[in-house]
């Protein structure tokens, strides 16, 4: 897509304190903060767009995206160049995403709008309203860039398709419907506890001992039902493994953990008085995000520069250390640091000691969960799941669709009033924690087959253009969907929305890494970018000890200070 | 607005508001100048402007600013854009007035009455609630406001009743809603719209509603005051009806008026003494009601004509209406047995003080037997004595025959109710209620939801009660006395509920009530026919109650007790002889309703705390020789005793005056020393005894 561009501009100048590559959303966090602290910034991308794995793009760019990363680009020797003092290590590229699955039901209809798709890569996403990353955007004046919107609901999804409202407030538990008025009595009675217990109150302290337990064994202890435990654990604390099963949970929540999410979620929902809830997700897709820090690293003076892909890695012949990169135009750029895109792995030069996984040498650094991959999918249709709500959350716990879900799976519907769909379209996001790429398609599957009816034709010329362009890639069955529909489909799906368009994938989870090199995480499995901007904030300590991360300005910001744009 | 601290101030928050003070006493010297001078110039009303915006308390800046208006919409060359432009302008002032103070009623007083003028737009009346319930949803002011805009563009209950539930949904802890939501119902009850045919099928989806507020935050009372209302529809017949009566329907009254005369046969329950040969009749009903007169009631009785009977309100206010009516039949020794029947509410003119209609016409009928006189003369001057000696008191002993002489009307309807079904769906929705309070306290303990189960109950038992049994009054005093630990701060009122229930319990079946039933025999007198003593003495009582099944009672001992007052004792008309020895009570005033016992010659109110507190509260609320409504009597009784004294004592005077007292026991009494007993034998002169003493 690059060939009827103009030749590759060169840079000026060629030596720079932080060279950054890949616009994702932890690399534009680095470039802002860095030029925040009077750093020198050179902030690259490959792509003709911002936010790579964390961008929000059409429907027809979003395949060739992915596609470009999953396979491995071999890996060279390094040349040596007699004329310089380093030595130039070609990049590698590591796959990250597989078994990409793309199918449509109406193309004509996608074909009209096609620039009108602002299709998330690392959905399902938002942010509640009380989290770090808010106070980052607010903090850095990323927040002035954007515009956000309430999600409308939270519904936990049984396997019968029935969508439950989850009473995260009182007026919530007030309101619903479906809880007995025992039931109501408890929850409410465990929020004051919590709340209760968070203030300071006499007499309302959890114990040191409960507080080490497991949540869930505190839950019970409480006398809370099944029912609200699978509310409070999975639709508020948003845990992913099945916490009753010690045998496959690898993230048992400590009640003190597990409180903690609670107030972050009791936060959220009263913190902006225009949100309708706890949840806010930004207009123009979460890619917004990304090119709301380049904004703001730009003003305070990086230099951006767009598909520009880096070829190479120049280390000094001497001590083996970093110097800099080459550019695709041929051009050799220097600096004191580097960061690098997760989808990069850096060769190492002969006689040093090999990188050790940054989790080794800082564990604090790991995002919670990186065994695992994170399957994807992302499923357009005509209707909403619910009438008369546009944007919402739904949350299936584990079990609760097939006995061998270990994990939740979480749905994201957003609407054509967040501005990433046409009118009268929805973009439903899917994704859950998966050991292998079988496991999670299933679990994709399972989803859309509760809640969608899947088309059995498909349209063939699509088919056969997104196939030739995957058959090269090893991608196969385009049957899966349709079999696995009509083998369970056994009401004929009424009132369910029809499936147009669906992508479903595998991503891998990466570390963050701080070595010999610095690079950034892949997006995590959570719903929102709290681990995210942690081990943001900490890859920066570690390149910039000395440094404050955004530091509080008195007066710049002070107009957006504590106050976000959201329309009610 | 609610559940803000306030801070306190800091000093130049102060020296603000002395500047501010400042400007506005300035400006306010100007303005009264302007009014009083009626000047009514662009600049005078202007500065009004100026000083509603800073004090929108200015109730006379209000009041100058509507004739202010008066006078220009009089002025001969106002057209229909002047007037309008001119309103307009009063809705501005308002409305800032109102940024700066919303619950100033001045200024919601002010919109109300240029909006009734007309010529403004309604819609915008609505828009500018809708912001300042958002600002503050509980501000009764604004919905207040609303109900007026509401029925002035006709915008239907309906409506107003869809957007009432938004509110509540948005935040249910909201007394104004809930009580904006009540009113809304009540109209449409009324009006029997579509959907509000009945009670029957609106209050238990009421019910269903009110319980997920509970349910929820038990915490939280807007959503208990609801129910309580709820309850209080359920519960409540709109229309009055006859409790009881004395006499008793089917009872057999003898009459005697010779009380050394040995008579036979007749139970001691029914017999009277009298010397004037008349007994009072009394209607008890089960509210306050007006018009019980000669042509409400007829009574047919021999010697009694109908239109003679004089009906009296039992109220101590002094107002027309009273729960219990009085009139006097008097029988001559002429006509030794007489049957009289009365019918109630026969023809219209009895109305509940809400103004609903008597509508189950009741019938009873009793008979009189007269005991003529055979006095010895020489035993008839000694003084009747009662002495309250534990020795002269025995157990009565009942014939198995004998009946507690109390009948309830409500056993006598039942019989021809025309809507059997009616009080079902009550009964059912009180079970219901009844089920669901019991599960929420094995959840949790909850004070309120003690206290409205208790209520609950007593109202189921109460409407159950054919048999006039009370099912759960264990389980009701046990919730009370629960309350009573649990919640210190309403002791008195927990106290006072409790005593109600064991009084209830007691009366209401035969045996309980026979325990409690003493034949007086006076060891010196030689009276040999005395009528029941009833003794509730020592119960630690701190209420009375139950009178309704107490009017047949002629001596009561309500000794060591822990009675304050004794409200609703003037309905016990037969009493003669009552000993409230050894309680707590604190003043004359106290007494108020002994005024209203005219066959009351004995009394014992030895061993309270009469005098003990200077400041005696009850008076403000009680009649005073210098309000309208008694300051005649004074006057005309202010010749009997010139004393100076006199005014000391005023309370004392004003129920004993009424009183024809043979003997009085008031020793114990801070204020009973020998200068006011001189007083009360003089305004007593009919007193033979006081503190045992035989007067001369």
């Amino acid at each position: 897509m690059n060939n009827d561009l103009a030749p590759y501009p060169p840079i000026d100048p060629t030596t720079f304190d932080l060279i950054v590559i890949g616009t994702g959303l932890p690399e534009s966090i680095l470039a802002a903060a860095a030029s925040t602290a009077s750093k020198s910034v050179l902030h690259l991308d490959p792509n003709p767009f911002y936010g790579s794995h964390f961008s929000s793009l059409s429907h027809t760019d979003f395949p060739s995206f992915l596609i470009s990363h999953s396979t491995p680009s071999p890996s060279s020797t390094p040349q040596s160049n007699g004329h310089h003092d380093f030595a130039v290590y070609d990049f590698a590229t590591r796959p990250l995403y597989s078994s990409l699955d793309i199918s449509s039901f109406s193309p004509d209809l996608l074909h009209q709008h096609s620039r009108k798709f602002n299709i998330d890569v690392a959905g399902p996403r938002v942010f509640f309203c009380a989290d770090k990353s808010i106070d980052l955007m607010l903090k850095s004046g990323a927040s002035q860039y954007l515009e956000f919107k309430s999600i409308d609901a939270t519904f936990l999804g049984d396997d019968k398709g029935n969508l439950w409202s989850v009473p995260d407030s009182r007026a919530a538990i007030f309101k619903d419907k479906s809880l007995g008025l025992m039931e109501k009595n408890q929850l409410m009675r465990f929020f004051k506890l919590v709340q209760g217990h968070l203030a300071g109150e006499q007499g309302v302290k959890i114990s040191e001992e409960d507080l080490q337990s497991p949540f869930v064994d505190f839950l019970s202890k409480m006398g809370l039902p099944p029912k609200i435990k699978s509310f409070i654990l999975y639709a508020i604390a948003m845990v992913d493994y099945d916490q009753e099963d010690v045998g496959v949970c690898r993230d048992l929540l400590k009640t003190k953990d597990g409180i903690d999410q609670l107030a972050l979620y009791n936060a959220s929902v009263g913190r902006f008085p225009n949100a309708l809830g706890a949840l806010i997700y930004p207009v123009y897709g979460q890619g917004e995000l990304s090119q709301a820090f380049c904004h703001r690293a730009a003003v305070k003076g990086s230099i951006y520069v767009l598909r520009m892909p880096v070829t190479a890695l120049l280390v000094g012949k001497d001590n083996g250390c970093y110097k800099g990169v080459r550019l695709a135009s041929g051009q050799d750029i220097f600096s004191k640091q580097l960061i690098l895109d997760p989808s990069f792995t850096v060769p190492l030069p002969l006689g040093l000691s090999p990188s050790h996984p940054l989790e080794e040498k800082l564990p604090f650094f790991s995002l919670r969960d990186d065994r695992g991959k994170v399957a994807r999918g992302i499923c357009i249709t005509k209707t909403s799941l619910k009438p008369d709500t546009s944007s919402l959350l739904v949350v299936y716990p584990p079990r609760s669709l097939f006995p061998e879900q270990v994990t939740s799976i979480r749905l994201l519907q957003i609407g054509t009033n967040l501005a990433v769909c046409p009118p009268g379209m929805f973009v439903l996001y899917i994704s859950a924690l998966c050991n292998d790429d079988d496991q999670g398609k299933k679990l994709l599957h399972s989803v859309m087959n509760t809640l969608l009816t899947v088309p059995l034709s498909k349209n063939s010329e699509s088919k056969a253009a997104f196939q030739s362009e995957m058959a090269e890639n090893g991608y196969a069955d385009q049957d899966e969907i349709a079999e696995s529909s009509s083998t369970t489909e056994s009401d004929p799906g009424e009132g369910k929305p029809t499936l147009i368009w669906s992508s479903l994938y595998i991503q891998e989870l990466t570390l963050g890494q701080v070595e010999y090199i610095c690079s950034t995480p892949m997006p995590d499995g959570k719903l929102n970018y709290y681990d995210l901007v942690d081990v943001t904030v900490k890859l920066f300590k570690e390149i910039y000890p000395d440094e404050e991360f955004f530091p509080e300005t008195s007066s710049e910001n002070c107009e957006y200070d504590g106050d976000i744009a959201l329309e009610a | 607005m609610h559940g803000r601290p306030r801070k306190v101030p800091k000093p130049e928050d102060e020296a603000a508001s002395a500047a501010k003070a400042q400007k506005l006493r300035a400006l306010q010297t100007q303005f009264f100048s302007y009014h009083h001078n009626k000047i009514y110039t662009k600049e005078a009303i202007e500065l009004s402007a100026k000083l509603l915006e800073i004090n929108p308390e200015s109730y006379t800046a209000w009041n100058y600013r509507k004739l202010a208006v008066e006078h220009y919409l009089s002025q001969p060359e106002s057209n229909p854009d002047s007037v309008r432009s001119i309103l307009d302008e009063e809705l501005r002032v308002v409305e800032s007035a109102l940024r700066q103070n919303f619950k100033s009623y001045g200024a919601w007083h002010h919109r109300k009455w240029v909006v009734s003028k007309g010529h403004s737009s309604i819609d915008h009346e609505l828009r500018l609630l809708d912001k300042f319930q958002r600002a503050d949803s509980r501000n009764f002011h604004a919905w207040n406001y609303r109900r007026f805009v509401r029925e002035l563009m006709n915008r239907s209950e309906q409506d107003e009743l869809k957007y009432t539930e938004n509110m509540i949904y948005t935040n249910f802890s909201n007394y104004s809603a809930w009580h904006n939501r009540s009113v809304l119902l009540s109209t449409l009850l009324e009006k029997k719209a579509e959907g509000f045919l009945s009670k029957e099928n609106v209050l238990p989806e009421e019910y269903e509603f009110i319980h997920q507020a509970i349910f929820t935050d038990p915490d939280d009372q807007s959503g208990w005051f609801y129910h309580l209302w709820l309850l209080d529809q359920t519960v409540k017949v709109d229309s009055p009806l006859l409790v009881t009566s004395w006499p008793a329907h089917g009872s057999d009254v003898l009459l005697v008026v010779d009380r050394f005369h040995k008579v036979c046969g007749l139970s001691p329950f029914t017999t009277l003494h009298s010397d004037s040969g008349s007994f009072p009749m009394v209607l008890y009903f089960n509210q306050s009601v007006e018009g019980v007169s000669s042509s409400t009631v007829t009574v047919e009785s021999g010697s009694n004509k109908s239109e003679d009977i004089i009906w009296k309100p039992l109220s101590v206010n002094n107002s027309q209406a009273a729960q219990v009516w009085v009139a006097h039949l008097t029988f001559p020794t002429s006509e030794l047995n007489s049957s009289v029947e009365v019918s109630v509410g026969h023809s219209e003119g009895i109305t509940s003080t809400r103004g609903f209609q008597y509508s189950y016409p009741s019938k009873f009928s009793f008979k009189v037997h007269v005991q003529p006189i055979e006095r010895d003369s020489s035993q008839g001057s000694v003084a009747e004595s009662v002495l309250w000696r534990e020795e002269n008191f025995k157990v009565y002993e009942a014939r198995s025959d004998e009946s507690i002489p109390i009948v309830f009307f409500d056993q006598l309807r039942i019989r021809n109710d025309p809507e059997p079904t009616a009080s079902n769906w009550r009964a059912e929705a009180l079970a219901k209620e009844i089920e669901c309070f019991r599960e929420l306290l094995s959840l949790m303990d909850c004070k309120i939801g003690k206290l409205t189960l208790a209520r609950l109950l007593m109202a189921y038992d109460a409407m159950s009660s054919c048999a006039n049994k009370l099912v759960h009054s264990e389980e009701v005093l046990e919730l009370y006395s629960d309350l009573m630990k649990l919640d210190p701060s309403h002791y008195q009122y927990y106290k006072d509920e409790h005593c109600l229930v064991l009084l209830q319990e007691m009366i209401s079946n035969r045996e309980s009530l026979l325990k409690h039933c003493f034949q007086y025999t006076d060891p010196v007198s030689s009276t040999i026919h005395n009528p029941i003593c009833l003794r509730l003495n020592n119960l630690s009582l701190s209420r009375m109650g139950a009178f309704e099944k107490l009017l047949w009672v002629q001596i009561l001992d309500l000794s060591h007790n822990e009675l304050q007052s004794i409200e609703g004792l003037e309905a016990m008309q037969l009493l003669s002889c009552l000993s409230l020895r050894n309680n707590k009570l604190r003043s004359f005033t106290a007494l108020d309703p002994l005024r209203k016992l005219k066959s009351l010659r004995v009394l014992d109110i030895s061993y309270n705390q009469i005098g003990e507190h200077s400041i005696d509260t009850t008076r403000y609320l009680c009649s005073s020789p210098l309000s309208h409504s008694v300051g005649s009597e004074w006057n005309k009784d202010e010749t009997v005793i010139s004393d100076g004294a006199l005014i000391d004592y005023w309370e004392a005077f004003f129920i004993f005056k009424e009183l024809n007292l043979k003997q009085l026991d008031i020793a114990g009494n801070a204020i009973a020393d020998e200068k006011f007993k001189s007083i009360l034998v003089k305004v007593m002169p009919t007193l033979k005894r006081l503190d045992g003493e035989l007067l001369g």
